[in-house]
This record gives structure tokens, sequence and C-alpha cells, in this order.
């Protein structure tokens, strides 16, 4: 029911929105929930567990009840709260967990079983038997319990991440926010004031309090008004800040087009903030709280505050006939505001019997309780029960109020503990929770208005002088400052439920059930009913199940224990959080210069880390990878391959210590390399595994270009930098990455030669360029390198030319390729080639293999110590027993082999106490007509030419392999040489 | 013999206009990669002045400005920007040509800073991170460098392999901004 | 969470990787014997309270540090070149 001349909503512009197919009118300014009870509709969700009929328990983001779906299909965003989602023409909204409707749930079956559903139920009757847990029990629970459900579609909103920094950030623009606001924007502060609702103002906006002899809601915005004009500060609205993280990193979601009908285009949905500040207030306010009497949740029971807020924010009257009922002094602001409003007063009821209030026109009573209440989809009458004896009295809204508990939520977050306040019957902030923050206002303790003002002020002064920044002068303006009065109150027996978690169905039964089975600690307690795990988090709950426990366990409130609250205060969608991080923005795709040709001609591009190379190239006729392969592996043994190695990693090393410095990382000596020459080189870990290995090129008397895996580029690097900046500083080396810079392409094959010539102005032979040269050269007219060396085991080059060149180079070097009877070969050739000469990869350094173990322990230097030297050379690394790298065959031509298969002697059964050793790398070879592996096995080198069994458990393969060495094609390396 | 054809790194990528923001490939010449040797900055700052007209930055800053400028491009080590390094240079520091190695662009307009605070974790407030001011940073996943050319005007740096995802995301983000006003 | 990096200044942790302690700078010589290679290489303290570990600045300068922090507060104490610390073998 609309109130006239109330509320801070446009009565001029009206909105159309609908609610479970039903269309409302609202106007702008409203939320859902403050839309739908000016329609008199209470009932709109159903509960968790009992699916009780629920309505509007609040006004805020602390909403356990109203929990609404809005938007269609693969826009749909379960799990609203109505009230915070604001209303906008065409906004569709619809209840959760009920079927088929939300006035005829069939599962609210479940309320009238609640005797067996009580807490601990499901962990003691779904145990056996064994299995069921999985296949039945579980999926049967899920459905009728929960929220609100995905729509399984991809979600294709946009969602936004975004970083900023301040001198101060001020969470909330209630009183003490904008006090605080007021203060620092005044001296010049860089100020962040952010704030979840649309309208700052914070309950200035929903009491009828004055400030400075005007409305506090125009207080209010006048201060609004004056910090919009001021450059230093900005303000955030609908953001609300979620997190608290070390060193002055807070996290907030803002709602940026959620409660828009035409968002701007590209607009986000929501935005979730990083903002870092130097110093911050939390002036977070708060939370009103329930009182636990029987049959506390029906539709029409709300917090007082909320009463108010509709009232006197949104010009709404949650009833025709309302009743209140609190244990605190602020509960009778309420029946005055409704009472000057024109609504009628059922009753007022004050847990308090001593409690002395001024004269009312209403029926007050004092020392009494609500004991029971009756109405089945909406409220239509309490039970009030005093020194008079009991009563029924009709009402369609019943404001309660329990006190309230200070928002401190944001000072646990880093491990701070709440404080027992025994005053105000409420826990307040721990004094430095949160390293540079200050609290202020209500979610400290202060709960009049003037104490808020002044607290806001005196935090921004505080941190004022903290950033070493003067301090205006600022009159606190005048405002209420009656004190708070309380008596605390928690539960109200009675033979019925009484809820605590409205939103996970606990009840006070629940928790002295909990501590009867010896659940005392709260923490035990919280997770044997569940209270404060629902996406609430034990905002409207917490503080009462631990007065419920301290009173079943004998104990005073403080001794029990504490409340605590994680992160984030309000659910935050994983979309806004790993915005940009979905699809292809998820890692940076890095392309090489021959991409865009090679996709040209068909190639299937597989990833190699972040890069993207060609796995094969096709060509007509050819319908499997497997016959493009076979072409590949065969024109490069025959003709000409060319090949994109431009992905290896680069690392040009210049200085005078770049020898000794090479020769400290490398197992191997590069000292002794002569310029102009290129050697393979074995880096370790300092704990004796093979790290990577690759070539490098000496191309001056100081300078040389490694290459890495491409894996390992990025590994190694940093590895280099570690061991020159941490372990020897004293040599003089400078390295840059030059993997970028240079396109490099393999030129592979016994017309390799051939090809190379007709693109170099300076023709090579066997005697300038014998294998293992390099040095630079003019490719095309351009100032290039080449480098004579192999990975297929072929007479081989690479050669590379600035990356702007490299599309350019390698469609020339394909074409010549082409026209010698050659090609572009991929991924999948390349590992062929390598597997026939028996190079490795990192499929066999896989982290766990020594140079001992890859045939490789003569490389590593008498003369010289390097990285991983002396723990390469324990014992349990050099046993001969140790797995070692060998080469293997099929006994049968047509055997089948797999990679990850293990090895055992024919004669023994395949278990894992028999394992020999795995297969790390296999191919079929064209060259040779048959499968080929390379693996590990004890006591390789010592076995040639026996029969062992391969078996692959996952895929079924058994097949008997001969071991034999692990070079399978031109063992002499005469092909290399020629 | 066919000649080489060039392609610059945001070929084909790149203008893009979203709004006030423009995002654009910028040639800032030859990228030399200059680390002066242990002991030698002061030397190799004096050797730069001399051949080029400008110093060895200090961390975190540039010197020069359009033609040649020289950008602190890390912990030892600057980036030379527009002519090909003097011989000389050599005797001070490793010389290493990087022309080719970085995806080089510009983004500018009204709420550049914006739009970049999408991307980079970076307190990137006038007051902080002033004209001339470069960082070694991130763009999102991209290692990157970042400098702030003017008021409202960027250069930014990341691997030339990375330019595609460089668009993309400086796109996102320019329309994020631009959704806003 | 944010490390000073005595070159660039203060950035977020996204731009470090971590490695871990910082015994790392102490790397003993070849013949320094079994245990004190296995205590450089695998033997690592876990305190509740101060540590010391080896950060790289990775997606920043590239220089590596040596972080004091605090594991129970998360205080961060220090931050130091590991180059400068090197010749001390911290």
């Amino acid at each position: 029911m609309r109130i006239e001349g109330k509320g801070l909503i446009d009565r001029r512009r009206t909105v159309r929105f609908q609610f479970d197919e039903i269309g409302h009118t609202a106007f702008e300014g409203d939320t859902v929930a403050s839309a739908l009870l000016a329609a008199g509709r209470k009932l709109v969700a159903r509960s968790f567990k009992y699916h009780r009929p629920r309505g509007v328990l609040t006004a805020g983001s602390e909403e356990p009840n109203a929990l609404i779906t809005t938007g269609r299909g693969a826009a749909s965003e379960p799990n609203v709260r109505a009230t915070v989602q604001e209303v906008f023409d065409g906004l569709e909204t619809r209840s959760q967990n009920a079927w088929p409707s939300l006035k005829l749930d069939v599962m609210q079956l479940n309320d009238l079983v609640h005797p067996f559903l009580g807490a601990g139920f499901y962990y003691k009757t779904f145990m056996w038997p064994h299995g069921f847990w999985e296949k039945l029990y579980e999926p049967v629970i899920r459905r009728a319990a929960g929220l609100g459900g995905l729509s399984g579609a991809h979600n294709e909103d946009k969602y936004e991440r975004a970083w900023a920094f301040c001198d101060l950030l001020i969470i909330g623009a209630g009183p003490a926010g904008l006090m605080a606001a007021l203060v620092a924007g005044r001296a010049g502060a860089d100020i962040i004031l952010a704030d979840e609702d649309s309208l700052p103002g914070g309950r200035l906006n929903a009491e009828t309090l004055a400030v400075d002899g005007m409305a506090g809601s125009d207080w209010a915005a006048g201060v609004v008004a004056e910090l919009h004009g001021m450059s230093n500060v900005r303000i955030m609205t609908r953001t609300t800040v979620t997190g608290a993280y070390d060193q002055g990193t807070y996290g907030a979601l803002e709602r940026v087009s959620s409660h828009l009908a035409t968002p701007a285009e590209g607009a986000p949905r929501e935005t979730f903030w990083r903002i870092v500040a130097k110093r911050s207030v939390l002036a977070a306010g708060a939370l009103e709280r329930p009182v636990a009497f029987p049959n506390n949740d029906r539709p029409g029971i709300m917090t007082a505050s909320a009463v108010r807020a509709y009232l006197n924010r949104w010009g709404v009257a949650a009833g025709k006939k309302v009743a209140i009922f609190g244990n605190n002094d602020d509960a009778h602001r309420t029946a005055r505001d409704l009472a000057e409003a024109g609504v009628e007063i059922a009753a007022v009821i004050d847990s308090r019997p001593d409690v002395a209030l001024p004269s009312a026109s209403w029926p007050v009573y004092k020392g009494s309780h609500v004991v029971d209440t009756a109405g089945r989809l909406a409220l239509r009458s309490v039970t009030v029960k005093g020194p008079a004896g009991e009563k029924v009295i009709a009402a369609d809204c019943l404001a309660m109020s329990g006190g309230w508990n200070p928002t401190v939520h944001m000072t646990c977050h880093m491990n701070g503990r709440p404080v027992w306040r025994e005053d105000i019957a409420a826990f307040v902030p721990q004094e430095g929770a949160v390293p540079g923050m200050l609290t202020a206002g209500a979610c400290n303790g202060d709960f009049s208005t003037a104490a808020c003002l002044s607290a806001g002020a005196d935090a921004a002064k505080r941190l004022l002088g903290d950033l070493g920044m003067s301090v205006p002068r600022l009159r606190a303006p005048d405002a209420d400052d009656s004190a708070y009065s309380i008596t605390p109150l928690w539960t109200v027996p009675g033979k019925d439920r009484a809820w605590l978690d409205f939103q996970n169905d606990v009840t006070v039964k629940d928790v002295k059930q909990a501590a009867r089975e010896n659940f005392r600690s709260v923490e035990h307690m919280k997770r044997y009913t569940t209270q404060g795990m629902a996406p609430d988090q034990g905002k409207n709950s917490n503080v009462a199940a631990l007065a419920v426990l301290a009173d079943a366990t004998g104990r005073a409130i403080p001794e029990t224990g504490t409340t605590t609250f994680r992160p984030p205060y309000v659910p935050v969608s994983i979309a806004a959080m790993g915005a940009g991080a979905q699809g292809a923005g998820f890692a940076p795709q890095r392309f090489t210069t021959s991409h865009t040709a090679s996709v040209e001609m068909g190639a299937p591009m597989i990833e190699a880390g972040l890069w993207y190379r060609p796995g094969y190239f096709p060509r007509g006729g050819e319908t499997t990878w497997r016959q493009s392969c076979d072409r590949e592996v065969g024109f490069v043994r025959e003709a000409v391959g060319v090949c994109d190695v431009s992905t290896l990693g680069k690392i040009d090393l210049q200085g005078p210590g770049a020898a000794e410095f090479l020769d400290f990382v490398y197992t191997n000596t590069f000292s002794t390399l002569k310029e102009g020459r290129v050697r393979y080189g074995l880096m370790l870990r300092e704990d004796g595994h093979v790290m990577d290995d690759g070539t490098t090129a000496r191309l001056g008397p100081e300078h040389f270009v490694m290459t890495t895996t491409t894996a390992a580029a990025g590994n190694v690097m940093r590895h280099l930098e570690f061991v020159h900046q941490v372990l020897r500083p004293d040599l003089d080396v400078r390295f840059t990455s030059v993997t970028e810079q240079w396109a490099q392409f393999a030129v592979a094959g016994p017309r390799s030669r051939e090809l190379l010539n007709g693109v170099l102005k300076s023709p090579v032979d066997n005697d300038t360029w014998p294998f293992i040269a390099c040095g630079t050269v003019t490719v095309c007219g351009v100032a290039g390198r080449l480098f004579r060396i192999s990975f297929s085991g072929e007479h081989a080059y690479e050669v590379a030319v600035p990356s702007r060149y490299g599309e350019s180079l390698f469609r020339e070097l394909v074409s010549r390729a082409e026209s010698l009877e050659g090609g572009a070969y991929g991924m999948e050739a390349l590992n062929v080639l390598r597997i026939e000469k028996g190079h490795i990869t990192h499929a066999e350094i896989h982290g766990r293999t020594t140079a001992f173990d890859i045939g490789f322990a003569r490389m590593v230097s008498a003369k010289k110590d390097c990285i991983g030297k002396t723990m390469a050379a324990r014992e349990g690394l050099t046993d001969p027993g140790r797995q070692q790298l060998v080469g293997l065959r099929p006994v049968a031509p047509g055997g089948q082999m797999t990679a990850g298969a293990h090895l055992f002697e024919t004669a023994k059964e395949a278990t894992r106490v028999n394992d020999q050793g795995y297969v790390t790398s296999v191919a079929f070879s064209p060259t040779l007509g048959h499968m080929i592996g390379l693996g590990f096995i004890a006591r390789g080198p010592e076995r040639m030419g026996e029969t062992v069994r391969l078996v692959d458990a996952v895929r079924g393969v058994e097949t008997d392999v001969e071991i034999c060495a692990p070079v399978f094609v031109d063992p002499e390396g005469g092909r290399v040489r020629g | 013999m066919a000649d080489l054809v060039a392609k610059s790194a945001c070929a084909g990528l790149l203008p893009v206009t979203v709004g006030t923001l423009t995002l654009e490939e910028t040639d800032i010449g030859v990228l030399t990669s200059v680390a002066p040797y242990n002991g030698r900055g002061d030397d190799l700052s004096t050797a730069l002045q001399k051949a080029h007209g400008v110093k060895l930055p200090a961390p975190n800053r540039t010197t020069g400005q359009d033609a040649v400028r020289a950008i602190w491009f890390g912990r030892d080590v600057a980036l030379l920007a527009g002519p090909a390094p003097d011989r000389a240079l050599a005797t001070h520091a490793a010389l290493t040509d990087q022309s080719d190695a970085w995806a080089v662009v510009t983004l500018s307009g009204d709420g550049s800073d914006d739009a970049l605070a999408r991307l980079v974790p970076l307190d990137l407030r006038a007051a902080q991170f002033k004209t001339g001011h470069t960082a070694r940073t991130q763009i999102m996943h991209m290692n990157a460098s970042v400098t702030r050319t003017g008021p409202d005007c960027f250069l930014i740096l990341v691997f030339r392999a990375m330019a595609q995802t460089l668009v993309h995301e400086l796109k996102t983000a320019m329309e994020g901004v631009a959704a806003r006003r | 969470m944010r490390l000073t990096c005595p070159v660039c200044g203060e950035r977020d942790r996204r731009e470090f990787y971590y490695q871990g302690a910082a015994v790392a700078m102490r790397r003993p010589a070849p013949d320094a014997g079994a245990e004190a290679w296995d205590n450089y290489v695998h033997l690592r303290e876990n305190p509740a309270g101060e540590t010391r570990d080896m950060w790289q600045h990775d997606g920043g300068c590239g220089a590596w540090l040596v972080v004091t922090r605090n594991t129970v507060t998360h205080e961060i104490s220090d931050v130091e070149l590991a180059s400068d610390l090197a010749g001390e073998r911290a």
C-alpha cells in the first residue's frame, strides 16, 4: 500500500515489471521488494529446506527470504535479493524453490515431517547402503532443497574487472561515512566513497530523524552534492565493498547495468573492483536482528527497521494493521512513523517490564512477548502473552526488533575477532583488526545519529593525520542523540519452531539439539546445523544462534565464542571475479609470423604453451592426420621440409662473464666453444634432475645465443636471472630474450642446402658451413642468421630473420620447398622425425630424470662446478639399477605401442611391484614401416635385444616389444654432416 | 630472388576508435635494449647523451621525446627507441636489437587511464604516474611496458606475438569505458 | 597482497613469482658435504611468525627479491634486492 507524500521515489516515472508472470506497476527508485509490498504482495518465496511460505524480511542486501531469479534463458540470474534489485521497465522476475507454484508448492510436505528433518538428519539417515549417496540420495535431496537454478547455457553478459587507487576508502555512505567523506574531501584527500545502495545516505533515507534542522535525507543529498563537486572524491554507488585483504587491498562489486532497462552498448553487468587504499574508514552501519519466537517466519513478519525503510524511503506501508514487537527503545519509532502516516497500529509489544514509555494512542503491552502467530500464506494474527495473560491480536504485519548488530564483517576478514559489548548486547569490531582501517558509526556500536556523525568526522581526522594532511575545521551537525536502551531477548519459548537462520531453515531447536549432541563449540554447531552458511552468511542469525548456544551450554556469550565472517560480504558471481579471463581471454595467445599462412594452408593449429603451432599441412586426398604426417616425414627424409621453430626460447647473452656463466648453468663447457659454432647443452636443476636442453651458438667472443625448449622458455629465463642475481652477480653478463625478435625456420632434408642457396646472398657449402656452424647471412636482402643444426637427423639448417619479415620468408621457403618435392611440415612430423633420431623432449626430461638416466652422464663436466652437479652425483641418482632411456620396437611388425604404457618382464604379471619402466614417446615411423618408441627401463643399456611386455591398462594395449638403442634412423650420423 | 615484405606487429588489427578513445600502432623507430655492464651506468649515460642526446633513464622514468626516447625497461636495462645505436655504446653495455620483438601501440583520448585501469594493476592516477613516467607491469596476463606520454596518452609495449590479444583486451576495456559515458 | 619492489615501488602480488625460502641464497661449496646440500635443497622451516623468502618481480623489472614477512599477521617488514645481499650470502 502506497502512502501519499512519503518516500524518495520518483512518482512521475512509472515502470512496469513482472513477478511470476504477473505484471506490476512501480515507480523509479523502487526495488522489487518495495514494489511487491506496495502491491500488497506478502508471499514471495519458499524456504530452503521446509519450503515454508516466506515474505520480505529486510530492506537490504542481508535479505534471507526474498530471493528471486531475474531475466530469462542464458541471461537469467538466480538468487537475486528482491530488496536490492531495482525495478526497470520490462524487468522479469520469478520466485524460486517452489513447484508448481509459490502458493501450491508440493515440497511443503517437508514442513509436515519436520520433526524428522532436524539438525543432522541427513548425516544420520543417508549413510547406508554404501553407494546410495551419490546415485540416489544426493540427487533427490539436491532437487528438493536449494535455491535458484542456473540456466545451463553460456551467459553472454559482459562482466568487468578494474583497479582503483585512493588515499582513503570510505565504506558506507550513511551519516558516519558521509561525514568522514566531507571532512577528508575538504582536506583534499583522494577519496573513494563506496555504498551498496543506489542512493547514498544509509539510514538517513529510511528514518524521519532530522540533521541540522532538515530532513536527514535532505542533509545527505546536500553533502553528496558537495562531494560530487570535488575532483578529489569519487562516489561509487551500487558498489558493495566485499572484502578486506592484505596491505590495503579491498574487493568491491559494482552493479553497473543490472538495474537498467537498456544498458549502453558494451556496458558490463557488474564490475569487480580491486581498490587499493592507504587508509580506510568502515562505516557499514548495523543490521537489525529478528527475535526467535514461535512461527516467526510468516510472510508479513519483518524487521522493524525494514518496515520504517519501506515507509520513509519508498512510501510503502508494509501492512494495513501493524503490530510491533521489540526489546529496545528504537522499536517504538516504528509505531510513531506509521501512525503519523495514518497506518493503524494493532499493538506495541515491549518485552521489557519496567520500561518508561511516552503515552501513545495505541495499545502497548509491557513485559510481554509474541508467543505465536497465525496465517499460512500471510500473517493474520499474533498471540501476545504478558502479565495480563494471553491475547490474539489481528495484524497483517509484525515489525520485530531484537536490537542491532554492528556490521563488523570486514573487520573479521584478516582474522580480527569481534568483542562483546554488554551494554548494547552486541559484538563490536576488535580495534586494529584491519591495518589502516578505522571503524565509525553504527558498525562500531554508535547508534545515535549524532554519535555517527561525530565518529565519522573523528575517523577522517585521525586518518588525515596519518597521511600527513591538515584537518579542516568543520562543525558537527546537530542531530538526534538519544541513548539506545536494550534488554537482550533472543528467544521466546513455545511449542512451535522459532527460526534463527531463515535462509537455511535453522531453528532454536536445532541449535539446542547440537548442544545436546555435544557440538558445544560455535564452529561445530554451525557446521552441524548449517546455521550461517547460506548466501546471507549468518548476517541475520549468527549472534542469536551464538546466544542460544551459550544458553543451552550454560555459558555467557563471550565465553561461548565469537562470531566471525569471511569475505565476500555479499555473494559475488564468479563471472565478475574472473571477468575477461573466459574463453580467449583465459591466457594470451601467441601467434607466430607464419600463423596466417599456416591457417591458409589448412593446418589445424595446436597449443604449445601459449603458442599456436601447426599440427600438419593436409593436402588434397588426405583424410587422416597420419597420411599428412607420413608424407611430411617422407619429404624431410627424401627432399626438404620447412618448419617454423620461432617458438623455441632464444636468449641473447653478452658480456665478459658470459662464457663462464654458461659453464655454470650448463653441465658441459661453453667457454671452449669456438666462435661461429653451435653446441648442444644440458641444464640441471640444483637437485640434479634435468631442467632443459637446447643449443647455444657463439656469435662473438662475448656474445652467445641460447635456445630453450618452447615450453620451458619462461622458466629458463627466470632460472638464469636467479643464478645471475642471487648466486653469481660477480659475473658481468647481461641477457635479453630475443624469442620474439627473430622468426626462425628449420629447413631440413637432403635438398635443404639447395633450397637455401636460392635465398642466400652468398651460397653456402659443406666447407664454409659444416655441421654446427653458425653466423650472419643475407636472406633475400635482409640481415639474418643461419645455424646448421638438426632436430630431424637430416642435413638441416635454421634460418632466422627479424620478425617483420617472418611471414614473407616462410611463404618463400615453403614455395621453394614445394618446387623441390618438399613442403611445410608440422608438429606431428617434427615429433616423428625426432623420435626416429632418438632426440629427447620434455616427454623424456619430465622433471624426474637425470643426465645419467638419459645416457648423458658424460656431459656433466668433471672440470668445473655447475648447477645441479653435486646433487646429481648422489648414489641414488647414479645407481645402475635406475630406469634409463632406451628405444623400443614391437616384436611383431604390426604391434601397437602407446605413450604412458608401462613395461614388464614377459613372464611376470603386470602389477605395480613388477613394474620395470614406462614409455614416454611413440610414433609410427614411415621410414621404418612400424611403431617405434622411447622409454625408460631399469638397467636399460644392459638389456639391448631383450623382449619385454608393454601394457597400457587404460587403453587396453598389450604388446611384446624389443629393447633397442634409442636412435632408429642413421645412428652413425652421416646424414646431418652430408 | 624475391624481396622480403615487412609486416608490422599489429597489421590488420589497428587503428581502433571507441567513443573518445583511440588505439593505434606506433612506429617509434629502432628499438635497442641497452644494458650497462657492472658499474658502467654513468659511462653509458654519458655516451648516450653524446651520441643520441638522451641520458640513461632512472628506474620508472623515460628520457627524451618522440624522435629519440630512452625508456627504463627493467632492472639494469633501458630501451633506446628511435635511432640505430651508436657503436660506442657497446663498450659500456650489451646492445640487443629488439625492433621486431615488441608490439608498440598508443592509447589516447579522454578516459584512456580508465581503460588501462581495467587491465593494469598499477596506480595510474595522474598525480602518481605523470607524463614521462614508465612502468614494467602487466596488461591482464601479459608482461608489458606502459609509459605515459601525455595527459591522456599512453605508449604500450607487449611481446609482438601477443598483439592480437593486446588489441582484444584494450578494445574490450575501451568499450567498457565508453559505455559509462 | 602488495609488495614494495625496491626498484619499481609498491605493486600487487600478481606481478610477483614466489619461489621459496631465502635459504636459496646460501649455496654450499661443491665439497660442503651431503648434509649441507640436503639442507640447501630440501630442508625448510615452517615458521609461525617471521620468514624470509625469495620472490621475483617477474611481471615487473625482473629483480629477484628477499622478502621478510610474517606468516601470522601477513605483515611485510622488508623487501631487499637479492643481488645486494648476494655478496653477504644472507
